[in-house]
C-alpha cells in the first residue's frame, strides 16, 4: 500500500445553518478544501454521513454532493457509522488511494440537524443505538451515556464536579475557534448547575446538536509536491468495533471498540503514546472523555478524571485535548464530526492554528470517532512530514 | 413502534425469552444466532426469571416524541440473576429511591404510545419486588 497524504482541508462553521441544506454545506466544505490544495476535481468522493435519510428525506449523497461540488460524474458513495460516519468515509478515501485505485479523492463528512425539531433529531440519535432492545425501550442516546456516567461514578467514586475539566478546557478552547459553535467560556459553577438531561448528564456534559460540513483532499505521498497545498502525513487510520448495545459488553465501562481502533492505529503508525502531542477524543460526552482517555491507553483503567484534574489537557499541556473547543465547544454535527477532527489535527501539524490554541511543536495528532456509545470507533494519527 | 416488530419480538417483550446454547448452555437475552463462546448454531428458547439487580440507572428528563408523555422516567441495566445484562425502564419507584445492587423483578407495562390513534406498546420493565404473601 502506498503512504497518503492529506493536502487540502475545508469546513464550514459549525451552527445553526437555517439557510443552507446538506448539499450547499457539503459543497462548500469540498470546494474550500480542493481549493486548499489546488485541485480542480479529484477522481473519487467518499461522504460521511449519518442521518439525511431520516431528517431531510434524502440519500444518495455520493452522487447528489458530487454533482453540487461540480464533480458529476465521478466515483461517489455515502458512509455510516452513526456519529462515527466522517472518519469512516475518510478510511474509504485512504484506502482508495493507499490501494492506487485511485490518486486523487475527497472525504467530506456533513450534517445538517435542524432540518427537524428537536424531538425529531433525538429520536434520530438514537438509531445509533440498538433500536429492538435499547431505543424502543425509552432509551435516548443520552441516557445510554448517563448509564456508564453513573456506574463510573459509582465505581470508582467520582463527583459530578469532577468531570468539569473537560468541559471547561474545551470551552476556554473554542473561544479562539472561528468555526466553534460555542465561544465563550464555563466556569466550575456553571458546570455543576447546568440543568439535567438525563440524570447525572446536564446540558454542560452534552455536546450541542449543529449542522456544519468538513473536508479533506487526499493523494499519494509520492505526489504532494504536484499540489501547492501544504501536505499532512497520514499515519494511520483503523476502525475497531463492539457489541451496538451497552448490555451485551462484559465490563461496558471498558470501550473495547476504542482499545482495539486506538491498538491498532499505533500498531500501524508505529508510534507510542509518548509520541502523540495531541488527542481528540469524541467528546459527545464528558464521560466518554474520560472513558476514551482510558481505553485508548494513555491513562489507567479509573483514572482519567484525576488525570485531567491536574489540567494537562490544555493546549501548552501534557496531552492537549479538544484544542479546537472538541465536540462539546465545536459543536457535534454527528456525520461530520469526525472529518472536524481531522482538519483540526492537520491544522495543528501545519501549525497554523490561532496562536492561543496552537500546541506548540505540534508533530503527531491522534483523532478518535465514535459511531452509537462506543460501537464503532475510528482512530486516525497525522504526522508531521 | 410499527406493528410488525411488535409482534416478532412478542416472546422477548412478553416473557423475557432468550435463548441457550445446547453445545455450551450459555444463556443469551437477547437471542442470538451463533453462540458467542462456542461458535454453535444450536440455540433452543430459555425463559428467564426476571430476578435481578441494578448495574446502573439514569433518570430521563428529555426524551424521543413517542416517550415525551412519560418523562421524568427511570432507564436502567438490570444484571439478571441467570447472567445475561437487560436494558430496560424502572417501575413503581421513583428516581430518588433507586440505587446500584437494588434488587429488582420484572413486571409487563405499558413502554409507549404511538400517537392517539396509534398502537400502544407494552413490555418488560424491571420494579422492587413485591413478596409473596404467605
Ligand atoms: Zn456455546
Amino acid at each position: 500500500m502506498r503512504q497518503v497524504a492529506i493536502i487540502g482541508l475545508g469546513q464550514t462553521p459549525v451552527r445553526e445553518h437555517w439557510e443552507k441544506g446538506i448539499r450547499e454545506l457539503a459543497a462548500n466544505a469540498v470546494l474550500d478544501a480542493l481549493e486548499d490544495a489546488g485541485l480542480h476535481r479529484v477522481e473519487a468522493l467518499y461522504v460521511g454521513n449519518m442521518l439525511s435519510g431520516l431528517l431531510a428525506g434524502q440519500e444518495n449523497l455520493g452522487a447528489l454532493i458530487a454533482e453540487t461540488a461540480g464533480m458529476a460524474g465521478i466515483e461517489a458513495i455515502k458512509v455510516e457509522a452513526a456519529c462515527g460516519s466522517a472518519a469512516a468515509s475518510f478510511r474509504q478515501a485512504l484506502l482508495a488511494v493507499a490501494s492506487g485505485a485511485v490518486d486523487s479523492a475527497v472525504a467530506v463528512g456533513v450534517e445538517k440537524l435542524t432540518e427537524m425539531s428537536g424531538t425529531a433529531t433525538t429520536a434520530g440519535l438514537a438509531t445509533a443505538a440498538d433500536s429492538d432492545y435499547e431505543a424502543s425501550m425509552g432509551l435516548s442516546f443520552v441516557a445510554i451515556n448517563a448509564l456508564l456516567m453513573q456506574r463510573y461514578m459509582y465505581e470508582f467514586g467520582y463527583s459530578k464536579a469532577d468531570f468539569a475539566p473537560f468541559a471547561v478546557n474545551a470551552h476556554d478552547n473554542a473561544k479562539y475557534n472561528i468555526n466553534a459553535m460555542f465561544r465563550y467560556s464555563v466556569s466550575m459553577e456553571q458546570y455543576t448547575n447546568a440543568k439535567v438531561i438525563c440524570d447525572p448528564i446536564n446540558l454542560l456534559d452534552s455536546s450541542p446538536i449543529a449542522d456544519g460540513a468538513a473536508a479533506v483532499v487526499v493523494v499519494p505521498l509520492e505526489h504532494v509536491g504536484r499540489y501547492p497545498g501544504q501536505a499532512v502525513l497520514i499515519e494511520a487510520c483503523e476502525i475497531g468495533t463492539d457489541t451496538i448495545s451497552l448490555d451485551n459488553r462484559e465490563n461496558p465501562l471498558q470501550l473495547k471498540g476504542v482499545q482495539r481502533s486506538a491498538q491498532k492505529a499505533l500498531k500501524t503508525s508505529g508510534k507510542s503514546h509518548k509520541d502523540i502531542n495531541i488527542f481528540e477524543a469524541h467528546d459527545a460526552f464528558s464521560i466518554m472523555s474520560a472513558l476514551s482517555l482510558e481505553a485508548s491507553g494513555f491513562v489507567e483503567f479509573g483514572h482519567g478524571l484525576k488525570w485531567a484534574a491536574k489540567m494537562n489537557i490544555g493546549p501548552g499541556g501534557d496531552l492537549p485535548m479538544s484544542t479546537f473547543g472538541g465536540l462539546k465547544g465545536r459543536g457535534h454535527p454527528v456525520g461530520a464530526t469526525g472529518l472536524y477532527q481531522i482538519v483540526e489535527g492537520a491544522t495543528q501539524i501545519r501549525g497554523t492554528a490561532p496562536s492561543e490554541i496552537q500546541v506548540p511543536d505540534a508533530r503527531c495528532a491522534m483523532m478518535q470517532n465514535i459511531g452509537g456509545s462506543g460501537a464503532n470507533v475510528t482512530t486516525t494519527i497525522l504526522g508531521k512530514l | 413502534m410499527d406493528i410488525p416488530r411488535t409482534w416478532r419480538l412478542r416472546d422477548q417483550r412478553y416473557l423475557l425469552q432468550g435463548n441457550q446454547c445446547e453445545e455450551c448452555g450459555e444463556l443469551y437475552f437477547p437471542k442470538v444466532f451463533i453462540c458467542h463462546k462456542c461458535r454453535c448454531r444450536s440455540l433452543k428458547d430459555y425463559q428467564f426469571s426476571g430476578r435481578g439487580t441494578v448495574y446502573s440507572y439514569s433518570t430521563v428528563y428529555q426524551a424521543a416524541p413517542n416517550f415525551d408523555a412519560f418523562v421524568p422516567y427511570i432507564v436502567a441495566l438490570i444484571d439478571l440473576k441467570e447472567g445475561p445484562r437487560v436494558t430496560a425502564q424502572l417501575s413503581d419507584i421513583s428516581p430518588g429511591e433507586v440505587e446500584i445492587g437494588m434488587p429488582v423483578e420484572m413486571v409487563v407495562r405499558k413502554i409507549s404510545e404511538d400517537g392517539e390513534r396509534g398502537v400502544i406498546n407494552y413490555g418488560y420493565k424491571f420494579r422492587p419486588p413485591i413478596p409473596l404473601e404467605e
